[in-house]
């Protein structure tokens, strides 16, 4: 038998089991339970079902958080890069600690720390309430994440750039904002939209410090749907949720792929 | 304060004296003397390794001299007070690997510093731009971007841009090594019309023939030393030290 005759067999073969599989799954279920179990949100109307809260306040306060977190994450990791890259030694170490730090911790910790551990040891009352202690958590974390994306996408832009830009009589500062930043910002926008969608899930951890009814990012108003409302006692929710998160991240994370895709064609 | 000391056009367009410079405990240039004169074209060949890339790039100060002195057009360009981006507008320079700006088309290429160093207007900048594009026979690819040119394109591309600054003198660091064979002539051809045209130029390189056909002096290098230097034809047909010999047998 050929070769290619012989791969295109097994993948029909595979192909077939793939259909069987479906078949006996549909077969076997028990569509009414699970209907009931799992899909039983109320009506699509924004108020009344579940889906009212789940957008107005979950998916609402979801993308606020992530919006923080990014935007205050970017700061702080544009500085912390700049720091790495200095040739003032102190500053460096002190970047390279707070980096290794904070991505070598997990998430969580981290929040909790700053939710709970900070404010009674210290007394501290931190802006924003208990929400705010987990947004700056989350904006710490975020920020030794991104310090590391950022400096790789300034090293990644060749020395030559900088030695053709001085060598015409361009002084720092015009190399760095006309010929470096450029290109280095657009080796990082990939990495930099992975590091949202990243973020944008991570925002679901601030379920665990406990926020007023108003503050609920999207898991937390899935998690309270589960015992009130018209779903109670199912999962619901949990799926609406899940469903919510997707039509998000998604759509991201196929434009990160088209990014590096175009990316790959640009710099042959 | 003193002003500022101007460009001569009475001296040597680039003067070297006892240039030593080390790459940490490494001595690359171990006592460097030589003179490029005003519209002379000087070709610097020797075997990989014996410095030729660092003794160029220390004449626009890419790379910190040691110790020694380099004076351009009499202005010595290690003084702390030397307006270094003044000088180096007036050093043109081409690398081996063209780094030409990736995000920016041809023409902007051309512009970004005639704008930004020498404070020309767009519609001058575009202009110089247009001529020295002309002139190295890429008119009409303006609106290209280097990712869309050959190797030889974008190689004239960089000679086009260095020379929109009105460079005095030229520096070339083996612009023809990274090229396919095929496209090395239009670049020379290029060169050999600035030499033609009274370019100061100094220009480090493997292509014998050019250095025999359009250079005024050759300087041989060999372990951070100049070993021989004079006419083309002598020291490319009469070399008079072994390590010439050596060298020039393996690459003629
Ligand atoms: N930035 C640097 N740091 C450390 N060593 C360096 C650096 N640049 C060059 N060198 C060393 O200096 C020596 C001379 O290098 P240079 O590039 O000047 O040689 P070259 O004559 O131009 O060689 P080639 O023909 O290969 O280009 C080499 O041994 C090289 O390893
Ligand atoms: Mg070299």
């Amino acid at each position: 038998m050929k070769r290619t005759t012989k791969q295109r067999l097994v993948r029909l073969a595979l192909y077939a089991l793939f259909v069987v599989l479906l078949v006996a799954l549909y077969f076997a279920a028990d569509w009414p339970t699970i209907r009931q179990n799992f899909w039983n949100p109320g009506g699509v109307a924004l108020s009344g079902g579940n889906w009212g809260d789940m957008i107005t306040i979950g998916v609402k306060n979801t993308l606020i958080y992530t919006a923080i977190a990014f935007g205050g994450g970017l700061l702080v990791g544009l500085v912390a890069a700049l720091m790495r890259l200095s040739p003032v030694a102190p500053y460096r170490w002190l970047a390279t600690i707070y980096v290794e730090f904070f991505r070598g911790l997990p998430v969580l910790v981290v929040l909790l720390f700053m939710a709970f551990g900070i404010p009674i040891a210290f007394q501290w009352t931190p802006p924003g309430g208990i929400v705010g202690a987990g947004l700056i958590g989350l904006v710490i974390v975020a920020g030794a994440y991104m310090a590391e994306t950022i400096r790789a996408g300034i090293q990644a832009v060749p020395k030559g750039q900088t030695e053709a830009a001085r060598s015409l009589g361009m002084g720092a500062g015009s190399t760095t904002v006309r010929v470096v930043l450029p290109q280095a910002i657009r080796i990082v926008v990939p990495p930099l939209t992975n590091e949202f969608v990243l973020l944008l899930k991570d925002t679901s951890l601030l379920f665990i410090i406990g926020v007023q009814f108003d503050e609920r990012e999207l898991t937390t108003v899935a998690r309270d749907l589960t015992t009130t409302g018209p779903s109670a006692g199912t999962s619901t929710s949990l799926i609406q949720a899940a469903l919510l998160y997707l039509v998000i991240t998604i759509p991201l994370t196929q434009l990160v792929a088209w990014l590096e895709r175009r990316q790959r064609r640009a710099s042959r | 304060m003193t002003a500022a000391p101007q460009p001569r056009t009475d001296v040597p367009a680039i003067q070297v004296r006892a240039l030593h410079k080390y790459f940490g405990k490494n001595e690359v240039l171990k006592g460097i003397d030589f003179n490029v004169d005003q519209a002379e074209v000087v070709c610097v060949i020797g075997p990989s390794g014996s410095g030729k890339s660092t003794l160029l790039r220390c004449v626009n100060r890419l790379e910190e001299p040691t110790s020694g002195e380099i004076l351009v057009e009499g202005i010595d360009i290690c003084d702390p007070e030397v307006d270094l981006d003044g000088v180096r507008s007036r050093i043109g320079m081409v690398f081996q690997q063209f780094n030409l700006f990736p995000h920016l088309n041809v023409m902007k290429n051309l512009t970004l510093a005639q704008r930004t160093v020498k404070g020309r207007s767009k519609d001058e900048a575009v202009e110089i731009a247009r001529r020295n594009l002309d002139k190295v026979g890429l008119a009409g690819k303006e609106s290209a971007y280097p990712a869309h040119l050959s190797g030889g394109q974008q190689q004239r591309v960089a000679i086009a841009r260095a020379l929109s600054m009105d460079p005095d003198m030229m520096l070339f660091d083996e612009c023809t090594s990274a090229l396919d064979p095929e496209l090395v002539g239009d670049v020379l051809a290029v060169m050999k019309d600035l030499a033609s045209e009274g370019m100061t130029m100094m220009v480090v390189t493997h292509e014998m023939g050019f250095a025999r056909e359009v250079g005024n002096k050759v300087v041989f290098m060999d372990g951070g030393v100049v070993v021989e230097e004079g006419l083309p034809d002598a020291v490319l047909g009469e070399p008079q030290h072994e390590r010439t010999k050596a060298f020039l047998s393996k690459v003629l």
